[in-house]
């Protein structure tokens, strides 16, 4: 699994750092997301499908 | 409801049961997730009441929230729309690129990190309040006491503006909110908030402090009527609706004394409640509200140019093919996904500010007052179907 986010879309509105801390972070900046982790653990992926679904801006999606 | 001609539908507020949206809207739901509705003004327009659609509208860019293209759902909106002119840095109102512009310049303020460092303020601002009430001794009104004035401070805080000055815009915003206000009304308190900001503004001009205010001024990217826009936004959207989802909140908690008893006895169960609370009472009372710059196929259904959109949150969010056993308050649920913020470009900016604030607020009240209980029969307490934010208006409190 592969995480890519599109920081021109997103819209700061946090939910996919407050869903997987782990693995997205918000920049200092502008509010936008930050990836720690663009490859993480099986163990990290339901939890990351989640949050890309919960991702108000279509700004995170996943390649297998 | 009423069926004004075979299939076409009106909105309504009119709720029969103080934590259920109408039962027209949800009988609307269960025939299907999209109607047309007719508007205040005559126009003909569209309903959306199941989940997916109105999830759909929220994330598609051809939808505006621009003002000037809306028309009122309700008779008492008609006025509110009007009032709302194009004030600049007022984004809530404007589409990107525009928006974008402005909502950038913020988001870096309310990241999930920077909400989690205020937490130690927000314990400090709350435990006072309860300290106050202590002291004070039941009944009181939990609205006054506790609900409004802990956002008021923290947004004051975050914002900047001297607390001394928050019965001004705590009057003014409610003026602009109600829905029974006259234009004349809420022309004056939007001009009156709009004067105080731009005085603020000034004076951060003068005197640099770093606070979001005192921030925006000192980046330069914003001139003074925009910032007195961004300012009010901010002091509108930042605390009319916390304070509601607060006292609402404690309502519905103490109306279900198991899910109450869960939420003051078990920390772990605070983050999943403060998202059903949500869900389950979504204060946002009509809309959100968009209009179709051009034709749209949305699952089917023909969207034209220039046609409105209402979304009926509250029942969205009680859309069983999306939350199952909807009707029921179950602080255990996983309510994830609601409607209540918005979605899409738009979705709260504060969202993280107010999740913070009521993690904080419901436990430290229900475990400084274990025998909290309402002063009046529940019959009693007024409700507040005549705002844009539901919620009530006071709630008589003893312990
Ligand atoms: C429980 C509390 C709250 C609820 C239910 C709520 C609800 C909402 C909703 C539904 C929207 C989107 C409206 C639309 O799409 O047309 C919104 C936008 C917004 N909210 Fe909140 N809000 C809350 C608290 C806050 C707080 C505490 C703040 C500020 C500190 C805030 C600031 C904003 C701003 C600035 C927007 C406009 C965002 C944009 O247009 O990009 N809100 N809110
Ligand atoms: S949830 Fe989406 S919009 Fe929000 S910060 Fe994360 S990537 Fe950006």
């Amino acid at each position: 699994m592969k995480i890519k986010a599109d920081t021109g879309v997103c819209v700061g509105a946090g939910m996919c750092a407050l869903t997987v801390p782990e693995v997205f972070d918000q920049s200092e900046d502008d509010g936008t997301v930050v990836v720690l982790e663009p490859d993480p653990p099986a163990s990290r992926e339901a939890a990351v499908r989640r949050a890309v679904k919960l991702c108000p801006s279509g700004a995170l999606s996943i390649e297998e | 409801m009423t069926e004004a001609t075979p299939g076409l539908m009106t909105y309504t507020t009119a709720r029969e049961r103080p934590f259920d949206p109408p039962d027209a809207l949800t009988r609307a739901r269960e025939e299907t997730p999209i109607h047309r509705m007719i508007y205040a003004d005559g126009h003909e327009g569209w309903l959306i009441t199941g989940y997916a659609l109105a999830r759909a509208v929220l994330a598609h860019p051809g939808f505006s929230t621009r003002p000037e293209f809306l028309h009122p759902p309700i008779q008492q909106r008609l006025i509110n729309l009007q009032e709302i002119r194009m004030q600049p840095g007022f984004f809530l109102r404007m589409d990107p690129p525009e928006h974008t512009r402005f909502r950038r310049l913020l988001t870096g303020q309310f990241t999930v990190r920077r909400m989690k460092q205020l937490e130690p303020r927000i314990a400090q601002i709350t435990q006072d309040r309860l300290d106050a009430m202590e002291r004070e001794g039941g009944p009181v009104d939990l609205v006054q006491a506790f609900a409004l004035p802990i956002p008021s401070l923290v947004i004051c805080e975050l914002l900047g503006v001297p607390y001394e000055d928050r019965d001004r815009f705590h009057r003014d915003s409610a003026v602009m909110l109600s829905l029974h206000s006259t234009p004349e009304q809420i022309r004056t308190a939007i001009d009156d908030l709009l004067d105080y900001l731009r005085a603020l503004v000034k004076h951060k001009h003068a005197e640099p402090s770093d606070d979001l205010l005192g921030g925006l001024v000192a980046g330069g990217e914003l001139n003074d009527e925009e910032l007195a826009g961004v300012g009010l936004l901010l002091l509108v959207a930042g605390h009319e609706t916390t304070a509601n989802m607060l006292a609402l909140g404690t309502f519905a908690l103490l109306t279900n004394p198991k899910q109450l008893a869960a939420v003051r006895d078990d920390p772990d169960v605070v983050e999943g409640a403060v998202e059903e609370l949500l869900r389950y009472l979504t204060i946002i009372h009509i809309g959100p509200m968009r209009t179709a710059l051009e034709d749209i196929d949305l699952d089917g259904h023909l969207i034209k140019a220039k046609e409105v959109v209402t979304i009926a949150a509250a029942v969205a969010n009680r859309d069983p093919e999306r939350f199952g056993e909807s009707e029921t308050l179950d602080v255990s649920r996983s309510a994830h996904g609601h409607l209540t913020f918005g979605h899409g470009v738009h979705q709260c900016l504060g969202q993280q500010l107010a999740r913070a604030e009521m993690r904080i607020a419901y436990p430290a009240l229900l475990r400084r007052f274990p025998e909290l209980r309402l002063a009046v029969p529940a019959e009693e307490v007024p409700m507040r179907s005549d705002m844009s934010i539901y919620g009530v208006h006071r709630l008589p409190v003893t312990w």
